[in-house]
């Protein structure tokens, strides 16, 4: 196995493990206060579309011309490395709240309460917001799924690692019969984003006619780089943070103004 | 007609997110290194800087908010 199918393995592993965390919680909430049949149904389905999808797509992807998958490819996975990369920079920097799974757990539940009253059949709340869930956290990882596999030439290992990843995050959930809160998410999306990121740049570029000195040996500079710039932008942040923090103290505010002020939007979208 | 732009709306949302001035800075230093790497010179160089540049805006104009 090269450095670059490593490299596929661990962040469709890693992205596979933090979005099959978030759809566990949401199945865990239906599943236990509605109905747990209905919410397995949801999930079964939302499996065999998001399988359906891989399967449509790969081979459609795989067929075209390399250096066209490969700027696309780059690009898409830029795109999204660098949105995973700035929300695990601002969590990490404490503008953002780190995502709470047990917190998400109580808000599903009670959510699933107040949605009326509960069917001894089949439960069509339980069934969508599984289906729901799933297939929405999972579009993410088909996507990388689909994106790393094609490019290399691996859609079956992409597969393997995603399908790994889902069996343990299943096999943990189920039996400690609640949501993964110490999975450390954060730390594991800041990892995926640098990945997606390095990986972007190195596949967009060649795709984009470029050729790196060292050939893939060129990835063992650019991870590193964009994690050391990424743990910069935290520290720097975190500075700023607390330097508004004294200053609104010192002007006898009392509230926290700059970055510290973006909570009320930031708190809507973290769990996003 | 409708659900057509449901599903561009879900499909922008789902690709671009919340930041769409840091897609277009990557279809720039895309187009940059094809620029570049058509002129038949070196390009490699053009992606590093234009990333990072790119993720310290976001999560500066991110934290202004």
């Amino acid at each position: 196995m090269s450095g670059a199918d490593l490299g596929l393995a661990l962040s469709v592993f890693l992205a596979c493990t933090v979005e099959a965390v978030e759809a566990l919680t949401i199945v865990l909430a239906v599943g236990t206060t509605r109905n747990w049949s209905s919410a397995m149904s949801g999930v079964g389905a939302a499996t065999l579309a998001l399988a359906a999808i891989v399967a449509a797509l790969g081979p459609t992807l795989t067929a075209l011309p390399i250096d066209v998958l490969r700027v696309a490819v780059g690009g898409l996975l830029l795109i999204f490395g660098l949105q995973w990369l700035r929300k695990a920079v601002l969590r990490a920097s404490g503008v953002k709240a780190l995502h709470d799974e047990l917190e998400i757990f109580r808000e599903q539940a009670e959510a699933a309460r107040a949605a009326g009253v509960r069917r001894r059949g089949f439960d069509g709340y339980a069934f969508t917001i599984a289906f729901k869930g799933v297939l929405l956290e999972g579009l993410e990882v088909a996507f990388i799924v689909l994106t790393f596999g094609a490019n290399q030439h691996h859609v079956a290992l992409a597969s393997a690692a995603a399908g790994v990843a889902v069996l343990l995050v299943i096999a943990v959930g189920f039996a400690a019969r609640a949501p993964l809160a110490r999975v450390p998410e954060n730390t594991m999306k800041f990892a995926v984003g640098v990945m997606l990121s390095s990986f972007g740049t190195f596949w967009g570029a060649e795709g984009a006619g470029a050729s790196w000195p060292g050939g893939d040996a060129a990835l063992l500079a650019i991870v590193p780089g964009i994690l050391l710039v990424a743990l910069a932008l935290v520290w720097f942040t975190r500075r700023a943070v607390e330097l508004q923090a004294v200053e609104g103290l010192e002007a006898g505010e009392g509230t926290v103004a700059g970055p510290g002020s973006a909570d009320a939007r930031e708190q809507a979208a973290v769990r996003t | 007609m409708t659900r057509i732009r449901a599903f561009a709306y879900g499909v922008w949302e789902f690709v671009v997110g919340d930041d769409p001035w840091t897609a277009l800075g990557v279809v720039l230093a895309l187009s940059l290194t094809a620029a570049v790497a058509a002129a038949g010179t070196s390009a490699w160089w053009v992606m590093p800087p234009a990333v990072l540049g790119l993720l310290a805006l976001s999560v500066w104009r991110a934290a202004r908010r």
